[in-house]
């Protein structure tokens, strides 16, 4: 199939939006996607036609919303290559599911001086986690460095991973865009004896994702940043490691028994989810799957890598020394999210700047702020682009870049 | 939609390019710190108290036009008054960029004028960057509560 953006943008009724007689430049996918027709229509008929409880009822209705949300189950299970549909667990968000990780796993496996190593490039929510359990559990935190371009430094990693239990990295920045070698460091992490624990939140949504030619062991990302609703993520573990964890949230449709004395887990996947889950949402994901899936997630990277491989030289060749963009210069290794110093200018005034122009980058932290510490800023702007992104975008952005400097100039 | 020339005033730029009382005081000057978790903005106030009154005051920290052209504005109008004043006048810096004391339904003493503050109205139209241009003013609060 060809690849139309032109095409792809019209499925977006939010792209359409006008404001001030100009049209919408949405540059901030890396934060959240835009939904597709195909999405927002699918949860409005799942509504308005078989919503009821799952799991819990005898009646047609619920029997027919139970085949509906176990049917998005498997077509996660498909989309990134599991072995199990009962390896999919579904969650609030990415973050979420690395604190189930973090906890469940963590907390049963996890001694004082064990060592768990992440990156500095990691977002918060696979840090954090971490932390706490530094403070609960007394475990050990490694960092694997960065090299001057923005990508992994893995030259001690072996000696990083020595004696770790865990090793918990992103398959791709959220800031720097960086596509980390996420095979090779699984194979590294199995090599000295510890699990390999992948972040997929900015991969997922623009990769073709295959955990077993990974080697993964857990997998986490976010229906949200992948033209599906917010309120669901996605857990995937490997079967024997989630069979051998304790349950994370107590409550409803996690047991298999309840007594005065104590309680039985139920069966994956209904053990790590506890509660009614968001019914509505893991529809809309599922339709954002097959969404993604029919257009192919190797033609979204394709056209993502020309998108990013224009956007490098175009931003570059315009501005020269007034723009730093951080990470890979190889889009090879890279995805379509830039970030990026402008002159003086404060990303925050940048941002401003742009919105006059109905462009949407994001301005800040990012929620890395080893990262940006490392990058020697409080925040940087960034640009992401998506499938629904052309190049015209590109060019929206910069030319809104120009003049952007002169009312801030120190 | 609200134009940039609402939010970037000639004043603000002024304060932004040459932010007034940057620096440190040494202890015994009270010193609080502050961050815009939004954006990754980092202010410090220091203030010498004596008196019941701010003898001196510096700022140090990076941050956006807005966030460092309030606190140079802030350090401006707050230096050599008393702390009733300033206190007083962070109410009513708050209540300009539509922020309300909760439970606190007293009148705000206006007889006092603004100044350059009065530049930094527009920013109410721009919601966003309201944190921005309250970050000095708390973090203010904060160093008069550790004086
Ligand atoms: C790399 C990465 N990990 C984790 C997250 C957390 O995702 P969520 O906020 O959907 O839980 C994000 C979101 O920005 C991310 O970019």
């Amino acid at each position: 199939m060809s690849f139309d953006v032109a095409l792809i943008k019209k499925d977006f009724p939010l792209l359409q939006r006008v404001i001030n007689n100009k049209p919408l430049v949405y540059l901030d996918s890396a934060n959240t996607s835009q939904k597709p027709r195909q999405v927002i229509d699918a949860m409005s008929h799942f509504m308005e036609t078989s919503y009821a409880p799952i799991n819990r009822s005898a009646y047609q209705l619920a029997a027919e919303s139970t085949d509906a949300f176990e049917h998005a189950r498997g077509l996660c299970r498909t989309f990134i290559n599991a072995p199990r549909t009962n390896e999919i667990i579904f969650t609030k968000n990415a973050t979420e599911a690395l604190n189930l990780v973090a906890h469940s796993w963590g907390g049963a496996n996890l001694h004082r001086g064990d060592v768990v190593v992440l990156t500095q490039m990691e977002h918060h929510a696979n840090i954090v986690p971490w932390h706490m359990l530094a403070a609960s559990h007394g475990i050990e935190l490694r960092w694997v460095p960065l090299t001057d371009d923005g990508q992994l430094d893995l030259t001690n990693l072996d000696s990083l991973l020595k004696g770790a239990k865990a090793f918990s990295f992103t398959a791709m920045s959220n800031v720097l865009g960086t596509i980390t070698p996420v095979q090779q460091l699984c194979a590294a992490a199995h090599a000295a004896g510890a699990i390999a624990i992948v972040d997929g939140c900015q991969y997922v949504p623009h990769n073709v994702t295959d955990v077993v030619a990974w080697g993964a062991d857990f997998l986490t990302f976010s229906s949200h940043k992948m033209c599906g609703p917010s309120g669901i993520g996605v857990l995937w573990g490997r079967e024997e490691l989630l069979n051998a964890m304790p349950p994370f949230l107590g409550g409803g449709n996690m047991i298999a028994d309840v007594r005065l004395d104590g309680f039985t887990c139920a069966e994956l996947p209904a053990k790590f989810e506890a509660g009614t889950p968001p019914i509505t949402e893991v529809i809309g994901l599922g339709a954002a799957i097959s969404y993604l899936t029919a257009i192919g997630m190797s033609n979204i990277r394709q056209h993502e890598k020309e998108t990013v491989t224009y956007a490098l030289s175009a931003l570059n060749d315009r501005y020269g020394n007034d723009i730093t963009i951080h990470g890979p210069s190889d889009p090879e290794v890279r995805g379509a999210t830039l970030s990026f110093k402008f002159k003086d200018v404060h990303p925050h005034d940048l941002s401003q700047v742009l919105d006059q122009s109905n462009i949407c980058v994001r301005a800040g932290h990012h929620c890395a702020k080893p990262l940006m510490r490392l990058l020697g800023a409080n925040a940087t702007a960034r640009a992401s682009f998506y499938l629904y992104n052309s190049l015209d975008d590109v060019d929206a952005l910069v030319n809104a870049l120009e003049g952007a400097g002169d009312l801030f100039s120190l | 939609m609200p134009g940039l020339e609402d939010l970037y005033r000639e004043i603000i730029l002024d304060h932004y390019r040459t932010p007034r009382n940057r620096g440190e005081l040494a202890p015994p000057a009270s010193k609080a710190e502050g961050h815009n978790p939004l954006c990754g903005d980092e202010i410090q106030v220091y203030i010498d108290v004596a008196d019941g009154v701010v003898r001196d005051i510096k700022i140090g920290g990076q941050g956006c036009s807005i966030s460092q052209s309030s606190a140079s504005m802030m350090s401006a109008a707050v230096k050599g008054k008393s702390i009733d004043d300033i206190r007083n006048l962070v109410r009513r810096f708050k209540h300009m960029m539509s922020i309300e004391e909760e439970g606190n339904d007293s009148p705000i003493d206006e007889s006092q004028s603004l100044g350059d503050l009065e530049a930094l109205q527009g920013v109410v139209k721009f919601p966003v960057r309201i944190k921005c241009a309250v970050l000095s003013w708390n973090t203010l609060l904060d160093a008069l509560n550790n004086a």
